[in-house]
């Protein structure tokens, strides 16, 4: 399956795909209005880490055997027939943040503005997710490796 | 009596049952699954009794996987057919109506409350908390004899989950614990101190290094309890949360190894060729402590099952290091406390970052160059990478001093390990 891939070297440390999700997971799909008025109650899919002198972006990794959805109470943990993505359904996640217990990315947020798990779904319907797209310096590619 | 026959069959209907039913799908699509239960009832996550209790999830919201699940993966459920029996010899189980033949067999018949022998413990509005339908009788019990006070004897996991579930429901709670302090199996002195704290400011009372020593009745029901203490407290409703033990009782003569639980390897296999035991009826390695012992927690149950799956259909596949863990939120604080997160003294190493203005408190127990306990209340976010590197044994030596600060994350990992988790497209964990 495509994957999100971070090359390190390439990282300006800009932000650009963290805002560019918060965007895409915000009320207004505006970015100055979503900076400016959503970015409390949105948890973006992406973080950008960084250190003296390397940045990367992370997000989930979808990964083969995926610990979250072993250690998912509910069962909304899942992946996704179609796009082998793994997503959190969130009327059936209660919150009770094993995924976050097991996760070796530190990839699941606990959601802000509704009790549940928040990560990166690969922008389900979309050809290539924002953070990828928007990213200025093709530091972060979608492809199937 | 009627001998069906099946390829695999799987006696239990929980976590570790439907990782078995993935695990065996994984490798073998067709060949006949027969699974047998205790309950009536489709598959259902035992966590969520809680939630169910307290009204923040419906019915529908119980099930564990969809309703199509034993269809959708041709499995032959018998549920509220329960297996009273095993015999190696004949590969058969026996259950109260026929019996089954099997070439693979799962053991995953969970575990059962352990409650203790004390006067008065059959009397009405005495319950455990462990099943759905301890929670639906509980749920019927409090409404038909309008109970205003509840006693949960047992101040770990699911005496929390049951005093925060009794709570929303208006009841006032007492919760009385054996040990001196609230979960003290998962928490330190301090993580404990924290909990106690959010507890009480919910309203729950807490006693702890007593116990109940008698329930009292009134008209063979529940009046109220005599602790240890020489205390007594007057309630209507007694909840017994003093721990699961594995149910092995199917299994008893029958020639499979059992201590506690029922014996397993790495492969989930038990002393018997084609016998397979998962979750919370078994017993394996501790990867942490080097000791055997059952270690009842939900992902294990699943990775397990799981894992016997795949061994079963002829895969090979091994469990990745079997710790302790668990998340639980107590009235709103969260936790996470994973492996050894409570060791201390002799061959052990104590980091703490302790945050009182911010309400956060991290402990990570080194053992030479690796973490083998992590602790987080508060502020539990990314503990999951600490999970990670446990799993892994992964040398900290490097990056020890980054561990609780701020700044720690994935940049702060030795780059092999960081490429590993972040450019791996098959994290093995």
């Amino acid at each position: 399956m495509k994957r999100i891939y971070a090359r390190e070297e390439y990282c300006l440390g800009c932000r650009l795909c963290e805002i560019n999700c918060l965007v895409k997971r915000s009320k207004s799909r505006k970015i100055i209005k979503a900076f400016r008025k959503e970015r409390d109650s949105i948890v973006p899919g992406i973080q950008v880490e960084e250190g003296e002198r390397v940045s990367f972006a992370l997000q989930c990794r979808h990964c083969v055997d995926a610990p979250c959805i072993e250690a998912c109470i509910t069962g909304a943990m899942h992946r996704d027939s179609e796009s082998g993505a793994i997503v959190c359904d969130e009327e059936r996640c209660v919150g009770c943040w094993s995924c976050i217990m097991v996760c070796p990315a530190g990839a699941v947020r606990r959601g802000r503005e509704r009790r549940v798990a928040s990560k990166c779904d690969l922008c389900m319907g979309e050809s290539t997710p924002v953070c990828v797209e928007g990213c200025p310096n093709e530091a972060l590619i979608y492809e199937d490796r | 009596m009627k001998t069906d026959s099946a390829k695999y069959v799987i006696i239990g209907n929980s976590t570790a049952a439907i990782g078995c039913i993935e695990g065996i799908r994984s490798v073998d699509p067709d060949r006949s699954v027969i699974l047998v239960a205790k309950e009536p009832c489709h598959t259902y996550s035992r966590p969520l009794i809680s939630y169910f209790l307290a009204g923040e999830i419906d019915a529908e919201r119980m099930h564990y996987r969809p309703r199509d699940f034993y269809d959708a993966n041709r499995v032959d459920a018998r549920l509220g057919l329960a297996a009273t029996r095993v015999d190696p010899e004949q590969k058969i189980v026996e259950t109260t109506n026929g019996s089954l033949h099997f070439e693979k067999l799962l053991i995953a018949s969970g575990g059962r409350p352990f409650v203790p022998d004390i006067p008065g413990i059959e009397a009405s509005g005495v319950f455990t908390f462990t099943s759905w339908n301890d929670a639906t009788v509980i749920g019927e019990y409090i409404e038909g004899n309008r109970a205003k006070r509840a006693v949960v004897v047992g101040g770990g996991l699911i005496g929390i989950k049951a005093a925060e579930a009794l709570r929303a429901r208006g009841l006032d709670v007492l919760v009385v614990e054996l040990a001196g302090r609230l979960l003290p199996l998962a928490l330190d002195a301090e993580g404990s101190r924290m909990a106690e704290e959010s507890l009480r400011a919910a309203g729950v009372e807490l006693e702890c290094s007593t116990t109940v020593n008698r329930v009292l009745t009134e008209d063979g029901c529940v009046s109220g309890v005599l602790q240890g203490n020489d205390r007594t407290a007057s309630c209507n409703l007694v909840i017994v949360a003093a721990g699961v033990v594995p149910a092995t009782g199917l299994v008893a003569g029958s020639g499979i190894g059992v201590d506690k639980g029922i014996l397993i390897d790495e492969g989930c296999r038990t002393s018997v060729e084609g016998i397979f035991a998962a979750g919370d009826v078994a017993q394996g390695c501790d990867a942490l402590s080097g000791e055997s012992r059952p270690i009842p927690i939900f992902p294990n149950a699943y990775h397990q099952g799981r894992v016997a799956g795949v061994n079963m259909a002829g895969g090979d596949a091994s469990t990745n290091g079997t710790f302790s863990m668990n998340s639980v939120e107590v009235f709103g604080l969260p936790t996470v406390s994973v492996g050894l997160a409570t060791a201390s003294g002799d061959g052990y190493e104590e980091l703490v970052h302790d945050d009182e203005a911010s309400g956060t408190y991290r402990r990570v127990v080194l053992r030479g160059d690796r973490i083998v306990g992590a602790l987080f209340v508060g502020d539990i976010d990314r503990a999951g990478i600490f999970t990670g590197l446990m799993r892994q044994g992964i040398d900290i030596s490097s990056f020890k001093d980054l561990l609780l600060t701020e700044e720690f994350g994935l940049i702060s990992l030795p780059e092999e390990y960081r490429k590993h988790v972040v450019m791996g497209e098959a994290i093995e964990v």
